[in-house]
């Protein structure tokens, strides 16, 4: 099963990857990171295409996508 | 399983100074990738400019010079002649590119030199607080056109990569978007052109990318892109130009 990886601290919250996942499995994170900032989780992990939308769409390199 | 998107060696798995959703990041990123897969991180020597991009050297795992504000491609320039064996690029703004530096972009693009040029056109001055750009829009409110950018007063969005077109000199320039996934592959396989032709000594190429601000534009992240998609790139069409 494909899966993503993402870093919580360095990630500023912009959802974009929320946003461009196709199978809406990425969401916000109620707890805070280091930055102060609600990072985002992969909160299902079933049904993960291993597409990369999330990961292209990053604008801080936050996610690794394993297939 | 296999790892099939990570971090480009190319990029320093740093936290950066932009702002969330800042397509800085992506192009910064892309740019990167590329490098990785041309193999070519040991002759690569970037000029970053001046504006939030100004510590890009902080961020490119590979050699990098700084120019004053505007004058990165007199700065390339003078790199590529003396080290021919160099891959030279500058990562520029639309004030650094368009405003202050509009006469070393236009001389070195007449004189045909063989470097890269990504433009990063957000249509404000990011860094100095969200001012007027030569490429903001008409009715575009910034912190110096705060009732919109008016013809009549503050003149039109410069089309520079249309003017630059028309310079023999110049051997090829595409306008691409950060907007979404398959705009943003698009990028990538014009910045690889563009460094592909200084490889085969093709010559000038300049890639024009659109890219958010959301925080100068008053948009969340997700509204800039969709904004680039359906205002932004409908007065700077997207594809090749030349
Ligand atoms: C000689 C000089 N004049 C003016 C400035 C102030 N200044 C710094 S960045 C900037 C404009 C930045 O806008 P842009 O190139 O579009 O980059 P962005 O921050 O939007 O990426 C200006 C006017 C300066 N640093 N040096
Ligand atoms: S790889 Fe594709 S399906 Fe999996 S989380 Fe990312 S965008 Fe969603
Ligand atoms: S796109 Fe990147 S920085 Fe933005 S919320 Fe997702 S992981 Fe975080
Ligand atoms: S001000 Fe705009 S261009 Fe500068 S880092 Fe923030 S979002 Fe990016
Ligand atoms: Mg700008």
């Amino acid at each position: 099963m494909p899966k993503i990886i993402i870093d919580r601290d360095k990630c500023k919250g912009c959802l974009l990857c929320v946003s461009f996942c196709p199978k809406k499995l990425i969401s916000k994170d109620r707890g805070l990171n280091k930055k102060g900032l609600n990072p985002v989780k992969f909160s299902d992990k079933s049904g993960c295409l291993g597409c990369a939308l999330c990961a292209i769409i990053c604008p801080d390199c936050c996610i690794e996508v394993y297939k | 399983m296999e790892k099939i998107y990570s971090h480009p060696k190319s990029l320093r798995n740093l936290s950066t100074h932009y702002c969330p959703g800042c397509g800085h990041g992506i192009a910064h990123r892309l740019i990167a990738e590329v490098v990785d897969e041309l193999g070519i991180r040991e002759k690569v020597i970037a000029i970053a400019p001046v504006g939030c991009a100004v510590i890009a050297y902080d961020y490119w795992d590979f050699d990098c010079s700084e120019a004053a504000h505007g004058r990165a491609l007199a700065v390339a320039t003078a790199i590529k002649r003396v080290r021919q064996d160099n891959i030279v690029f500058t990562y520029q703004g639309d004030g650094d590119l368009a405003a202050i530096g509009t006469n070393e972009t236009i001389h070195a693009a007449n004189r045909g030199e063989n470097v890269c040029v990504f433009f990063i056109n957000n249509a404000v001055y990011g860094m100095t607080g969200g001012q007027m750009a030569p490429t903001t829009l008409l009715n575009q409110k910034t912190s110096t056109t705060i009732k919109g950018r008016d013809a009549g007063l503050h003149g039109y969005p410069l089309k520079i990569s249309e003017m630059l077109a028309l310079l023999p000199g110049v051997k090829y320039i595409e306008r691409t978007s950060l907007h979404s996934p398959p705009e943003i592959i698009k990028t990538k396989k014009a910045i690889n052109k563009a460094f592909l032709n200084q490889i085969e000594g093709v010559g000038f190429s300049l890639v024009e990318i659109l890219s958010p601000c959301p925080t100068y534009w008053g948009m969340a992240p997700k509204a800039s892109l969709d904004w680039i998609r359906d205002t932004m790139s409908k007065e700077f069409p997207l594809g090749r130009i030349k």
